[in-house]
């Protein structure tokens, strides 16, 4: 296991630096934000003053060394348009962010994996039918215009919930989140049903097409040989066999769900991560875009490394593999 | 002698598919007493698991056992609910699969998957179960039966899973256990082994024993009886010996000649000419008569089930050694 982990690790370091290489090509082949930071009828010294603050004038490839000099420090920059360390920027949203995909990563399972179940156990039933036409809706609709709907129909036409905005925030467990207050869960209801609707319908597919394939294995054949209750069956034998691909994808799918929470952000007005970095990229503020890629590569790693870790509890053969390593 | 243990008259299970409906069995008739060993023969397709998990109930759909009768020991099998069912299974009629690395869960460890075995029956302590479970491992010849509890099953071979599943069949010493061609993953010394060990089980135990398989010289030496399929159905059945020494049926010849032999040794092995015809389209009348040498118009016509000769049943219009047996009679055309 250890040794699992720590190549695990090397790799990651080495994902990191050929990203951090792409990230600042990529970033510094876009535009030129002093356009953007300083009014058109600056002076010409006011414009270069503001080039050599930014360090802007110097050759790209000293710019890259310090780049790279600050990374290793964890330094990722000060924002050109707030002044303050992007990175801390990135911090300062990444709660609500992270809240919001708990959120809805917790209903995609806690809705998913029941009704893929049951849609893959009577396929042919009118429940099993209607639960892939919805899944269907799910994954097919635009995820911003299923956003607009959530807004138009309970908040404008029902006046039920908040269009949008996080609600209050209190401290319990020494994490501050909108989830403690009624509040704050009031707010994130929408928000969160928005970023799970495409995620739900994608666990309850891939639940089916597992239970499908699954149920008609020798094994699950030979439980019921040996008498035992449908549910044992359903709820050990076949639940826990699902898991494993299930939880790999859903763990690939929370990384997935904090890069894509820009669209739901934006759409609810949600002060996350998300919503930062559009702002940023309309303003071409590089540090924090670099920021922001570095922080979700380091997230994408760090799920990774858990999913792996779940997979070998949840399948006895990798765990075996791996000692052996 | 006292009624058998399980008597199966004309089953008949049909998948109905896309395509068309699948008769896997089309009318099979057999039975096996107490203490007795009948083996089930066939070429691959035959409609022998087909057989055997429409006495387990356990026909997954689009399948259906449309017609016939299955009784165990006095019960309908056909008409008991669904519970009851369950309460047989396992307990009262126990099956081994053919392929051991699929048969148990890899996900769960040997000693869960026997001690649910004992535990969806009846109730017992978990030292009880455990212990029960060791000494089940260890009477089908599983070394360090304690330690090998707490293993998964990729840590075992394929012969070892053999045993684990003969295992769990034999932990509530059913009256009736289906063995499915379960010695056909394994290589020969571990087939003859656990061979050995199930006819000993059978006999000492009194229990009755469907052993299924397309390999008639493995069961030849097993089986006291046996019961030849083809094409879902039962086309012969009688006692072994008498089955291999004389065949009644061409298809049961043509069996017997593709089996390599000592006695025959040097003489070519005969392959039965033709393909097995598809479920999905069977031959009007008799199933075998493409490939059947002796087949005549009459053969156009389904033959009945009659008793050949004493304690020989057969479906055939134009039976083998019937003249020297001296029943010239019935192999008339
Ligand atoms: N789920 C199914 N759907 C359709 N046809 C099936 C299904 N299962 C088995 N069959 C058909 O039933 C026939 C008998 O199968 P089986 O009993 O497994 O043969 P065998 O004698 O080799 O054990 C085969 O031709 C097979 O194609
Ligand atoms: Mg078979």
């Amino acid at each position: 296991m250890t040794v699992f982990v720590i190549r695990r690790l090397l790799q990651s370091l080495l994902v990191m630096a050929v990203m951090s290489t792409l990230v600042f090509a990529g970033v510094f082949a876009i535009g030129n934000p002093i356009d953007i930071l300083i009014s058109p009828d600056a002076t010409q010294a006011e414009y270069e003053r503001a080039v050599r603050s930014l360090g802007l004038d110097l050759p790209l490839w000293e710019q890259y060394w310090r780049f790279l000099q600050n990374l290793a420090d964890g330094e990722l920059g000060i924002s050109f348009v707030h002044h303050e360390p992007a990175i801390e920027l990135i911090l300062q949203r990444m709660p609500a962010t992270l809240e919001l995909a708990a959120v809805a990563l917790l209903l995609s399972i806690t809705v998913g994996i029941p009704l893929g179940l049951w849609a893959g156990l009577k396929p042919d039933s009118l429940a099993g039918r209607s639960i892939m036409v919805g899944s269907i809706f799910g994954f097919s609709l635009p995820n911003f215009w299923q956003g607009l709907m959530l807004i138009m129909i309970f908040a404008v036409m029902l006046d039920l919930m908040p269009a949008g905005g996080r609600g209050e925030t209190a401290v319990f467990l020494g994490i501050e989140s909108s989830i403690w207050t009624l509040d704050g869960l009031w707010h994130l209801a929408l928000p969160a049903i928005n970023l799970a609707l495409f995620k739900t319908s994608l666990v309850i597919r891939l639940t089916r097409a597992s239970v499908r394939e699954v149920i008609g294995l020798d094994y699950v054949k030979f439980a019921r040989a040996k008498g035992l209750s449908e549910r044992r069956v359903v709820f050990v034998h076949v639940l826990k066999n699902i898991m494993i691909p299930v939880t790999t994808v859903i763990g690939l799918e929370l990384g997935v769900m904090i890069a894509f929470a820009v669209v739901t952000e934006t759409v609810f007005a949600w002060p996350g991560m998300g919503k930062l970095i559009i702002d940023s990229i309309f303003v071409l503020d590089r540090p924090v875009i670099v920021a922001y890629l570095t922080v979700i590569v380091v997230m994408f790693i760090i799920i990774n490394l858990v999913v792996d870790i779940l997979y070998s509890i949840f399948d006895p053969r990798v765990r075996l593999a791996d000692v052996g390593a | 002698m006292a009624d058998p243990l399980l008597v199966v008259r004309d089953l008949r299970t049909h998948f109905f598919t896309r395509t068309g409906v699948v008769k896997a069995v089309d009318g099979a008739s057999f039975s096996v007493n107490r203490g007795e060993v009948l083996g089930i023969v066939g070429e691959s397709g035959s409609g022998k698991s087909i057989a055997g998990f429409s006495i387990m109930g356990l026909v997954d759909p689009p399948g259906r056992v449309v017609d016939g009768a299955m009784t165990f020991d006095g019960i309908d099998l056909r008409a008991l609910p669904d519970e009851e069912m369950r309460g047989l299974r396992g307990r009262r009629i126990a099956m081994v699969f053919q392929d051991p690395m699929m048969t148990l869960n890899p996900v769960l460890r040997i000693d869960t998957q026997m001690i649910e075995a004992l535990t969806a029956h009846i109730r017992i302590g978990k030292a009880d179960a455990r212990a029960r479970c060791r000494d089940a491992l260890g009477m089908v010849g599983i070394p360090a039966p304690e330690e090998r509890l707490s293993a998964y099953p990729h840590q075992f071979s394929g012969g070892m899973r053999q045993r684990v599943a003969i295992a769990i069949a034999l932990l509530h010493e059913p009256d009736l256990i289906i063995a499915d061609e379960p010695t056909t993953a394994l290589d020969v010394t571990i087939q003859a082994q656990i061979l050995y060990e199930v006819q000993n089980l059978v006999h000492t135990r009194d229990m009755a024993m469907l052993w299924i398989t397309h390999d008639l010289s493995v069961v030849a030496g097993l089986a006291d009886r046996i019961a030849v399929m083809y094409a879902g159905r039962v086309v012969e059945t009688g006692p072994t010996e008498e089955i291999v020494e004389r065949p009644l049926h061409p298809y049961t010849q043509g069996l017997i000649g593709s089996v390599p032999s000592r006695s025959k040794r040097g003489s070519k092995l005969r392959q039965i000419p033709g393909m097995a015809p598809s479920p999905l389209n069977l031959p009007e009348g008799c199933a075998f008569r493409p490939r059947c040498a002796y087949a005549t118009e009459r053969c156009g016509q389904s033959p009945a089930d009659r008793e050949l000769l004493p304690g020989r049943w057969g479906r055939c219009h134009h039976p083998l050694h019937l003249a020297a047996a001296g029943r010239p009679e019935l192999a008339k055309p």
